[in-house]
């Protein structure tokens, strides 16, 4: 299948179907199933051991699944579709294992001749340009921070221009300067209309990038964008502080102003549990006012990726105690 | 083997070459190892005076050709069994097997860069030999006995087949192991058994004459087809990376998918 149609928004570029994987009698993941859209960043969420390298090394046909199947960039996976898939498709592992004893430079030579990238040259310059790494190109990368590695290795999962991304825990270890660098050039992929599958436990990453995430446990657990999954786990919430405590609060935060319950939360603040909170706002707000009080602030709770995942990996029965 | 593409082989060989002219204990040995190895013939040609009989001095040549093919033997065994366990122990093994390059050009671009130098470095201590030998030899037999058509027969043919068992087998030691000192060991070791066949020809157990070598040269190149086939074998992308292989692979139906923009949350 050539890239223009795989790349052309019709097709998505990830189906995964009950795909499962043991090791003897252990189960790696298990029944996964999702889609991935071209174009689309897609995190892939969940904790150690929850199966995220496992699935990433399925898909990029380094070992074979147990059961399921999948659709990679297109072509169904098989072990026979191996060679065709991973030429469609690029994956930079935690550990970017570039060639210490080798140049920047010819670390990317030798990927580009196994990709057997046409003009290597010209493709060389352009994708280190990219990731901001030209000017070292011919540094030893055993002399190079572990950024910049992170950098060579993102240059070098680029050099093909894949139809699918598998960028794993590509900020583990990183400072925070580095992770921003690395965020950069992750939503610069976005813009460039790659597909990006993110394995990672840093949620706030996940949260700022992608555009759904996966949450995995050994079994998926969830998929949605990271808004979807808020709304969908948890009920919306006000928290109303006032300058002193409500002598009454039973007879404001009733149902009539849209409170399904409420709880106080220290002195004088309250935690209101409400189906429409731009409906139940203004409501309190009226009725707190009419009663007397002083109001210090209303806002609206939000809950942020960590506690979706928090929610379902704690909830999860198969969770490790 | 079939669909070997020769630029990723091409690709695989450069990388090869370019991380061992870097790296100081493969040139190392590529340097001090033949010249160990040169100095038993050297004392054996100058050692052998002008009234020693025919029959001596075939034996002493028969121990020196012995010798001088312990280098192909040798030298390419520790560098095949860096070859994997190496790429493992610094994390560039997965990134090399998640590129298109199939296992016959990883193991071929890697067994040239090996081979090439321990065949041409035996080579080039045998053309030495004989020109010590027909130069400085007190006695002119010994060039003779060198320069014998059945001899360089053997050296041209036993040379290139050694190098490439020691790289196979160093090659499946390195696929398995998980230290580079003991598969360097392994291989090493594992390199030594075929050079009982060159020791039955150099100790004239069996008599050396153009058919026994072409006939050891062919009993050598079945043993190295076979031994390739189980690296080959061995050399599987999930045993590599997880140390084990898949025990069946199935597959089913296409079922209820997540869709874009879709949210499931899957029950217990």
């Amino acid at each position: 299948m050539a890239k223009e149609q795989l790349t052309d928004g019709a097709a998505p570029a990830l189906v995964v179907s009950h795909l499962t994987k043991r090791f003897g009698d252990r189960t790696a993941f298990e029944d996964v199933s999702f889609e991935v859209a071209h174009g689309e960043v897609f995190g892939f969420l969940g904790p150690n051991g929850a199966g995220k390298t496992t699935t990433v090394r399925t898909l990029g046909t380094l070992i074979a699944p147990t059961s399921g199947s999948a659709v990679v960039a297109g072509i169904p996976l098989s072990a026979a579709a191996g060679a065709e898939i991973r030429q469609l498709i690029s994956i930079m592992p935690e550990n970017p294992g570039l060639y210490l004893r080798l140049t920047v430079q010819e670390n990317l030579e030798l990927f580009a001749g196994l990709y057997s990238v046409p003009s290597p040259r010209a493709r060389i310059a352009g994708v280190l340009e990219t990731v901001n790494m030209a000017p070292r190109a011919r540094d030893l990368c055993g002399r190079l921070s572990k950024g910049l590695r992170q950098r060579v290795g993102l240059a070098r999962a680029l050099l093909s221009d894949p139809v699918v991304m598998f960028l794993d825990e590509p900020t583990s270890g990183l400072d925070p300067v580095a992770s921003r660098d690395v965020h950069d050039l992750i939503a610069g992929l976005r813009e460039r209309g790659v597909t990006v599958f993110l394995t990672t436990h840093r949620l706030e990453e996940a949260e700022r990038l992608c555009d759904r995430v996966a949450i995995l446990n050994t079994r998926l657990l969830a998929v949605g964008r990271p808004e979807e999954l808020r709304t969908q786990l948890f009920r919306s919430s006000l928290v109303v502080e006032t300058a002193a405590r409500l002598p009454a609060p039973e007879a404001i935060f009733t149902p009539e102003m849209g409170v399904e319950k409420w709880t106080p939360d220290g002195d004088a603040t309250y935690v209101l549990s409400v189906a429409d909170p731009k409906m139940a706002a203004p409501r309190v707000t009226r009725a707190l006012v009419a009663a007397g009080a002083d109001v210090l602030s209303i806002a609206v709770s939000r809950h942020s990726l960590e506690d979706v995942y928090l929610e379902l990996v704690e909830a999860d029965p198969e969770a490790e105690p | 083997m079939i669909g070997l593409d020769v630029g990723r082989l091409a690709a695989v060989a450069r990388k090869e070459a370019r991380e061992y002219r870097r790296t100081p204990f493969i040139i190392g040995a590529m340097a001090v190892l033949p010249l160990i190895f040169m100095i038993n013939p050297v004392i054996t040609i100058f050692a052998i005076g002008a009234t020693v009989k025919a029959a001596t001095v075939s034996k002493a040549v028969g121990a020196t050709f012995l010798v001088l093919l312990v280098v192909p033997a040798v030298i390419p065994a520790s560098i095949a069994a860096y070859s994997v366990v190496g790429e493992r122990d610094q994390g560039t093994l997965e990134p090399l097997l998640t590129t298109p390059v199939r296992r016959g050009e990883i193991l071929i671009g890697k067994a040239l860069v090996a081979a090439v130098p321990a065949v041409g470095i035996a080579y080039i201590l045998f053309a030495l030999a004989v020109i010590l030998a027909h130069f400085f030899a007190g006695n002119p037999t010994v060039a003779a006995t060198l320069t014998e058509g059945s001899h360089i027969l053997a050296q041209v043919l036993f040379a290139p087949l050694l190098a490439i068992w020691s790289i196979g087998v160093g090659t499946a030691i390195s696929a398995r192991s998980s230290d580079v000192r003991v598969a360097q060991q392994l291989g090493t070791l594992a390199s030594l058994p075929p050079l009982a066949v060159t020791a039955l020809v150099s100790f004239q157990i069996v008599p050396l004459g153009v058919w026994t070598a072409v006939g050891f040269g062919l009993g050598l190149l079945v043993i190295d087809i076979a031994m390739w086939r189980v690296v080959l074998a061995m050399f599987d992308r999930e045993r590599l990376i997880t140390g084990s292989r898949a025990v069946k692979t199935t597959g089913v139906g296409p079922g209820d998918r997540v869709a874009p923009g879709e949210v499931r949350r899957i029950q217990a």
